[in-house]
């Protein structure tokens, strides 16, 4: 056995080491997604056939009133768009907690998390590619739902753009958050059950609130408090070259609280340390 | 030696340096290290040191905690109590730079099925701030030397188990590690696939100055001149150059050394 002194190497990492990192990232999420090509296409059908059919369907039932960010009448369509598109991503988000599931499950997740960068920046990374596809599936979402006569101002492609970034990390960061207390991939149907739906029904998506105060004023304080609800109105304001200040706060807020708890959950001395070793270890 | 004096020696609770016996710095100092799974406890004051260009076998039943300890090396688990250094450097004060200079295969496989060998290669690069062209040249001679070159463009899903694990090997090796973990890494292969595998590890020790901790439960991959340590249900039994564990325990062979070292951790834990 021969002696050594410590390896010489630099201390801490530069900044285009983080970059690479990020687009290593971003690249492979971006791969994983071309390969998954039925994955691509039920995030567009499934917004579609809500586009298609139950707005077509119920466009002579729920008259919509002028509402900000509207200045005149609109069709039902193209009111439940912003609630679609935020659909696209709040799927997108709990697929990619189901992939973190799958992938630790599997052990591809160790990969990520011994890379020697920090925790907290990988996760961030993840989130971010997590973001980045959904924004794909939104803008191919808008461009069919453009031969459906939805068409918002040209200018709104462009500044409906931040909003679905803020919007896709939060979600992202939720479905993170999610992930980490799951420990089975077969737990994963309770999400769509306790999360996905009660969070796209109990919002502005389908029906303005004051159509829901109406009904039940209960219900409308439950979708006040809804996250969900706020990253809705920031897209549908965006949308329109608008900025919802109060939906900003909530989305910026609730980003950064369910990051901060995913990095928690993630964090070996207080979240993997709970579980077990993977099936088979010891 | 009795195997029970050589257990009792090995649950000494002893200092364990950061630096080997040569007086140089270790690969992989473990001290003092106890992890328990709520009431079950997984590994109890577990301490050796691996030395740099050296073959360490971990060897252990299944169960024995092999995978938790290497769950903590590579800090995908917070330490409980103990410390852990690569190269000197505390995996729980300075993670990065003690990650940096630690490669790892797993027990399960940590492949991407899905990407092609090349890409599974070019992600992990990425994860450790490789720049892209770099990170091809690397790809290339790492795929040269493990005699994957051809299968490249490859989806690994396409490979072979043993192929596989070279590769994983090759990906463990991309970021030119000084410490290579190994956990079970011949598990499910045929014996050309093994003795191919074992042969490449142990090259990497002689020729690239690499330390390697190789846990197994297989004792033919255990040469006498090799370090070894034993663990067994949580509790390290004996540790020491093989030859000396097996002249220790009074046995003729590796194979009865172990039975007798773990006859006497059982006839303890029954007295107790």
């Amino acid at each position: 056995m021969s002696s050594t002194t410590v390896p010489a190497q630099p201390r801490g990492f530069s900044v285009a080491q983080y970059v690479t990192c990020l687009n290593g990232i971003v690249w492979r999420e971006g791969l994983r997604f071309l390969h998954q090509r039925e994955r691509f296409v039920s995030a567009l059908v499934r917004p579609l056939v809500w586009l298609f059919i139950f707005a077509a369907g119920f466009r002579q039932v729920l008259g919509i009133s002028i509402i900000p960010p509207y200045e005149t009448y609109i069709l039902y369509e193209v009111y439940i768009t912003p609630g679609l598109m935020a659909m696209i991503q709040l799927f997108n988000g709990m697929q990619s907690s189901l992939s973190m599931v799958y992938d630790r499950e599997m052990g591809n997740m160790r990969t990520l998390l011994v890379s020697p960068l920090p925790r907290w920046y990988l996760l961030f990374c993840k989130l971010f590619a997590g973001t980045a596809v959904s924004l794909l599936q939104v803008y191919a979402f808008l461009l069919i739902a453009w031969f459906w006569d939805i068409e918002p101002p040209p200018l709104g492609y462009l500044t409906v753009l931040p909003a679905l970034a803020l919007s896709g990390l939060m979600l992202g960061a939720l479905g993170m958050l999610i992930s980490s207390g799951i420990r089975q991939l077969e737990n994963f149907a309770g999400v769509m059950n306790f999360v996905i739906f009660p969070m796209f029904f109990a919002s502005s998506a389908l029906y303005p609130l004051w159509r829901v105060q109406e009904g039940s004023p209960m219900l409308y304080y439950v979708c006040l408090l809804n996250p969900f609800t706020h990253a809705v109105e920031l897209i549908r304001f965006a949308l329109y070259g608008q900025v919802n200040w109060i939906s900003l706060a909530v989305v910026g807020g609730c980003t950064m609280t369910f990051m901060i708890g995913a990095v928690l959950a993630y964090d070996p001395s207080r979240g993997l340390i709970r579980r077990g070793p993977a099936g088979g270890e010891t | 030696m009795t195997a029970t004096d050589a257990l009792s020696k090995g649950q000494d609770t002893q200092d364990i340096p950061a630096r080997s016996e040569t007086g140089g710095i270790s690969a992989l100092s473990i001290d003092g290290v106890s992890h328990a799974y709520g009431p079950r406890k997984a590994l109890i004051d577990v301490g050796f040191t691996v030395a740099p260009a050296s073959f360490t076998a971990l060897l252990g039943l299944n169960g024995a905690g092999k995978s938790t300890l290497f769950s903590l090396i590579t800090r995908l688990f917070g330490i409980q109590q103990g410390h852990i250094g690569i190269f000197g450097h505390d995996i729980a004060q300075a993670p990065g730079e003690a990650l940096r200079l630690l490669g790892v295969v797993f027990q399960p496989r940590t492949l991407d099925l899905d990407l092609s060998v090349t890409q599974n290669l070019l992600y992990h690069a990425a994860l450790h701030g490789i720049g892209r062209r770099d990170a091809r040249e690397r790809s290339s001679e790492v795929l040269t030397r493990i005699g994957l070159a051809d299968r490249a463009s490859s989806k690994v899903r396409d490979l072979s188990g043993g192929q596989m694990r070279r590769l994983e090997i090759a990906r463990a090796l991309l970021h030119r590690p000084r410490l290579l973990l190994l956990d079970e890494a011949t598990v499910g292969l045929d014996v050309k696939a093994r003795a191919d595998i074992l042969m490449h590890v142990r090259r990497l020790v002689s020729e690239q100055g690499i330390g390697v901790l190789w846990a197994t439960h297989l004792f033919d991959e255990i040469t006498a001149s090799d370090a070894l340590v034993v663990l067994h249900q949580g509790r390290i039994l004996a540790r020491g150059q093989v030859a000396r564990v097996v002249a220790e325990a009074g046995a003729p062979d590796l194979n009865a050394a172990f039975m007798r070292l773990t006859a006497g951790a059982a006839d303890l834990g029954s007295a107790a």
